[in-house]
């Protein structure tokens, strides 16, 4: 496979934009009677897609360090003039763990979602092309684009299957991730007002050049910037908006939809590691205190939201937001071996939150005789609050006694049982799963002493860390006990559930993946140390994408005076 | 010419996110095509804004920004237009959705507990 790589790679890097793009554009041709072709093609392509983002990762993993990076340059241009892709360790991860919740999600939804409404499959392609596209640029303004892609994208998948409860979570989110955009313009103008540029590793270059009189506006534009990122990111009090989408959303776009808070975790990781690095001269650091706090409230918020929320749907909502706390709180420590932990973290919590996403739709059908939300989620009550509060007066215990010695756990019963407990100690990050690891990870980094800690982190911030990271993992045990307890012991109804092998494959894939990086813990921390390191020293990554030059053109050679007219202008404007 | 850009784009802003805040569906998106407008005319005057001065080159003017206006913010202007009318509109088909499903206007759905001064009679209108 490595040479085939190596035959194909500067436009290997283009595949996972161009693939999904094609393969979107192609369905749209088609009428929607043909929901079984685009069904096919949807999983073809999604697997090829899996297939590519593991060549590109094996591919930036062979590499020695100075060559790991691959740059292309869609328009022929070089850097700061036209548009630039970069992979680098972290794109290739943030690339490989999207094409397995993408294949995952699919494959769950061609058991019965994918016919809740009409162009699901192209919608689901394009949320592919601007996720890839999102972690592949190398440039601010086509973030955007990207962005943009992938939200519009998003919010089409998340109104699937219609229904009031997805309507009118569905309008809150686009307004809020219009208002985000509104603010990411902004942030991104401000920066290039500044800076003059929107390649982020010529801005990571021009921003130790910035006088001190613009230095007050510059922050200004990056702050506006980030909470653009952090409304995406889900950091407190930007995330309202989650947990009733998210709930609202069907089961496999919700496990899409476990990445997106991530690509907002990506951003803000790269950019504040490229840009406030600590080659940014007075700008180093800037921000990290603010992210560390925000990062800390919000797993609090999450911990705090997962032992109060009665609905499935919500204890997942509330575990992404806390993992999502989490990970931000560890970026703003600026701390390699703190993020190499939390990388670690991020694959294995962002997989553990997917199959939940996909696992509380089997048993919510399950509990409520197939109907995918209960009768109390659609009037807005509790479900469980008389439940608690009153003695149950129907069941007659003396008499079931007899029955319930004996009898056999259906094998559905016990998939669905074991699944939610793998969930629960991922969540929780109980060993011997790899929630454990990635914690162990960070919490041994923080207070390692070769720990090169940045000025702006004092003791207070460590420990306050590791409290919150222990207590939160606490309350989320208790609350997947309490949730598990009351659907898989406490179950009323003795109907056994229906398990379609589409819908458990992807479940067990998902967990098999957390499983996989458990007992490969050695070299995939390998992997995120490596990654870490280039984050927090990212000159190779600046070098890579303002070095790279064009290819000539073939006609170049007979148009002597036209190249020549072409260099001289790059040149002139080099100099401003 | 700076203040009265500035003021406009102040004023554009200042509404947009006051709508924004408002509990009806119409005056949500008004508020956000308000706030596309005020971010559109802000990403133009972070070119700088200059008189007289096109971004297309000409002969014997040395190719330098003192004697050109920045095409940059022009092209990303263009690009911010057409995704912020694409999402404008995308928008209004959900709010039309949400109003017929729900048969009110408020974002949330619901009308407020209070008791409202205005009530839209929603069952006549969902009849209609």
């Amino acid at each position: 496979m490595s040479r085939w790589t190596d035959l194909l790679m500067p436009h290997l890097l283009l595949a996972p934009i161009l693939l999904p793009m094609l393969t979107g554009g192609l369905m749209l041709l088609m009428k929607e009677e043909h929901r079984r072709t685009k069904l096919v093609l949807n999983i073809a392509s999604t697997s090829l897609g899996l297939v590519i983002a593991v060549a590109l990762l094996m591919w930036v993993k062979r590499a020695d360090a100075s060559a790991s990076i691959g740059v292309y340059l869609p328009g022929n241009w070089a850097a700061p003039f036209g548009i630039v892709l970069a992979l680098d360790r972290l794109s290739a991860m943030m690339l490989l763990l999207g094409s397995l919740l993408g294949l995952a999600s699919i494959v769950f939804a061609a058991a019965r979602w994918h016919r809740a409404g009409v162009h699901y499959h192209p919608l689901f392609q394009f949320q592919l092309m601007g996720l890839s596209g999102a972690f592949l640029t190398a440039d601010l303004f086509n973030l955007f684009v990207f962005f943009e892609i992938m939200l519009s994208a998003s919010y089409g998948l998340l109104l699937h299957g219609s229904g009031r409860a997805r309507v009118q979570s569905g309008l809150h989110y686009i307004a809020i991730n219009l208002a985000a955009s509104s603010l990411f313009l902004i942030g991104v103008s401000m920066l290039y007002g500044i800076t003059g540029t929107l390649n982020m590793a010529d801005m990571a270059v021009k921003i130790a050049q910035v006088s001190d009189a613009d230095r007050g506006m510059l922050h200004a534009g990056a702050a506006i910037l980030g909470v653009a990122f952090l409304a995406k990111a889900a950091l407190w009090p930007l995330n309202f908006w989650l947990v009733p989408a998210y709930g609202a959303a069907t089961a496999p776009v919700g496990a899409v939809f476990a990445i997106m808070t991530k690509v907002g975790v990506y951003i803000v990781l790269r950019l504040s590691t490229l840009l406030f690095g600590v080659d940014a001269g007075a700008s180093a650091h800037f921000g990290g205190v603010w992210l560390v706090v925000g990062g800390l409230l919000t797993l609090g918020f999450g911990a705090v939201g997962m032992l109060g929320s009665q609905r499935l749907a919500h204890l997942g909502g509330f575990a992404v937001i806390a993992s999502s706390g989490t990970l931000l709180a560890a970026t703003g420590m600026g701390n390699a071996g703190l993020t190499a932990g939390a990388l670690y973290y991020l694959f294995s919590s962002t997989l553990a939150a997917s199959a939940l996403f996909l696992l509380v739709d089997l048993v919510e059908r399950w509990r409520n005789d197939g109907a995918s939300t209960a009768a109390y989620a659609q009037l807005g009550d509790a479900p469980y609050l008389s439940a608690d509060l009153e003695p149950l007066t129907e069941e007659d215990f003396e008499k079931d006694d007899d029955v319930l010695v004996g009898r056999a756990i259906p094998g559905a019963v016990a998939f669905l049982g074991l699944a939610f407990m793998a969930c629960t100690l991922l969540v929780a990050g109980l060993p011997p799963l790899s929630g454990f690891i990635g914690k162990f990870a960070m919490l041994s980094a923080l207070f390692s002493p070769a720990a090169t800690t940045p000025p702006s982190t004092v003791d207070a911030t460590k420990w306050a860390f590791m409290a919150m990271l222990i207590v939160s993992g606490l309350l989320a045990l208790v609350a997947f006990s309490r949730a598990g307890i009351r659907h898989f012991w406490a179950a009323q109804r003795s109907t056994v559930p229906r398990l379609n092998l589409l819908e458990g494959a992807p479940v067990a894939a998902l967990l098999l993946g957390c499983a996989v990086i458990t007992v490969q813990a050695g070299p995939v921390m390998r992997y995120t140390e490596a990654t870490a390191r280039a984050l927090h020293d990212p000159r190779n990554y600046i070098d890579a994408v303002t070095l790279a030059r064009p290819k000539s053109y073939p006609t170049q050679a007979s148009e002597p005076e036209k190249a020549a007219a072409r260099h001289g202008g790059v040149e002139k404007a080099e100099t401003p | 010419m700076e203040i009265v850009l500035a003021i406009a784009i102040g004023v554009l802003t200042g509404s947009g996110v006051w709508l924004l805040l408002r509990p009806r569906t119409f005056q949500v998106i008004m508020g956000l095509s308000l706030l596309s407008y005020a971010v559109n005319l802000f990403i133009f005057c972070m070119g700088r804004l200059s008189i007289d001065q096109e971004p297309v080159l000409q002969a014997g003017l040395p190719p330098t920004l003192l004697h050109y206006d920045d095409p940059m913010p022009q092209a990303l202007v263009l690009t911010a237009i057409v995704i912020g009318f694409a999402m404008t509109a995308l928008f209004l088909v959900v709010m039309m959705a949400s109003r017929g499903l729900s048969g009110t206007d408020h974002v949330d759905g619901k009308e407020d507990e209070l008791p409202a001064t205005d009530s839209p009679a929603p069952e006549k209108e969902r009849a209609a």
